[in-house]
């Protein structure tokens, strides 16, 4: 593209920001937004955050198509799902920012699992929450924390479709025995997030 | 056979996405930056407030310039009982250079100014749009035959208006 086409393709692209802005403060002024999102760029790639009725409903890694995580909350939320940066979101971009560089080792926001199904898998998302930065846990352990000894299976899978992944810590659960078990973000988001927190209470 | 029905409800985010852009030089074309921001507004929240749409098929993309517009055409008639501040007419953009899609807001409106709003919106949603005539018609609610008319009165006008504009500027 030459020149003048790129200044001209800058003025619409400005033009589109100012009017998508104006919409979109105007459509959370009229109550019309049922769903807020943004999306962050990360050390493991961008995040897709969600936030619905002011408490995050859902955290996405970018290897998850975005198109299936709109379905999903369109179907279980609302289908109006707009861009948009709201106080909560701002708060999120701000806590997760300073938790990649190192600068924050636990999140204080607003949390709303109601895209976690069954209220086992919701005391499962509790108990992670309890895990420290820097520590682990074994799926037995979470288990029994969560007061069914016998359901490791059952954490596993809360643990696979916890819908607001990083902020809570579901990757700070391992195998009994240290090895990682899995990661619905893949095994390399897994340890990258471990590494870097070990490093942070190093 | 029975119309496919959507497994889930499409959200409102991709659909506005694959839109916008278009929605926002149709309403520049129709009535300049400072209007087209406040009609563009005006579009979304209805399509916004009305999610989802109950037919949930190939209309929509229609249906959503249909009420954009509708909206550019509100905004052109409440401007005309103001007073009026048209955008000066700048009749020195030739069709082949609108085409080319290296026309900024402000010289795609002030080309177009020197047309009625039906032409204005014809040859927004052919040339900058690139629609076929029949998708043209399908956005206008009108007979294919007179889309492909008001075109080319349309194109008419920009050259006449174009030619006097250079006899004006060789005497």
């Amino acid at each position: 593209m030459n020149e003048e086409g790129r200044r001209v393709n800058d003025q619409w692209t400005r033009l589109e920001a100012r009017a998508h802005e104006q919409f979109a403060v105007a459509a959370h002024g009229a109550q019309l937004v049922a769903v807020a999102t943004i999306t962050i760029a990360t050390p493991i790639g961008a995040l897709l955050i969600a936030e619905s009725e002011g408490s995050i409903v859902r955290v996405s890694f970018d290897l998850e198509d975005d198109s299936v995580v709109h379905a999903q909350l369109a179907e279980s939320i609302s289908p109006r799902i707009v861009a948009y940066e709201s106080t909560v979101l701002a708060d999120a971009r701000r806590q997760l920012e300073e938790y990649f560089a190192g600068d924050r080792s636990a999140f204080d926001l607003p949390i709303d699992l109601r895209l976690a199904r069954g209220p086992f898998r919701r005391d499962v998302l509790d108990q992670l929450m309890r895990i420290p930065v820097g520590e682990t846990r074994s799926y037995a352990e979470v288990a029994a924390s969560a007061g069914s000894p016998r359901a490791v299976r059952a954490v596993g899978s809360g643990c696979a479709t916890n819908p607001v992944p990083v902020i809570i810590p579901c990757h700070r659960v391992l195998r009994t025995g240290g090895s990682l078990g899995g990661y619905g973000g893949g095994l390399d988001r897994k340890r990258w997030l471990l590494a870097h927190e070990q490093q942070m209470v190093a | 056979m029975a119309k496919a029905t959507p497994t889930h409800p499409l959200s409102f985010q991709p659909f506005y996405e694959a839109h916008r852009g278009r929605v926002l030089r149709l309403l520049v074309g129709m009535v300049g930056e400072d209007a087209a921001l406040d009609c563009y507004q005006d579009v979304w929240l209805k399509v916004l407030g009305s999610w989802p749409p109950r037919e949930v098929d190939g209309r929509l993309d229609s249906w959503v310039l249909t009420i954009a517009h509708h909206a550019a055409i509100d905004s052109i008639r409440r401007a005309a009982k103001e007073t009026p501040v048209a955008e000066v007419p700048d009749t020195s953009m030739v069709v082949d250079q609108i085409e080319a899609a290296h026309v900024g807001p402000s010289a795609l409106a002030a080309s177009l100014a020197a047309l009625a709003p039906r032409q204005r919106i014809v040859v927004v949603l052919r040339v900058v749009l690139d629609m076929s005539h029949a998708q043209v018609a399908a956005v206008l609610e009108c007979s294919e035959d007179a889309a492909r008319r008001s075109f080319a009165d349309a194109m008419a006008n920009l050259r006449r208006a174009r030619s006097i504009a250079d006899q004006g500027a060789v005497t």
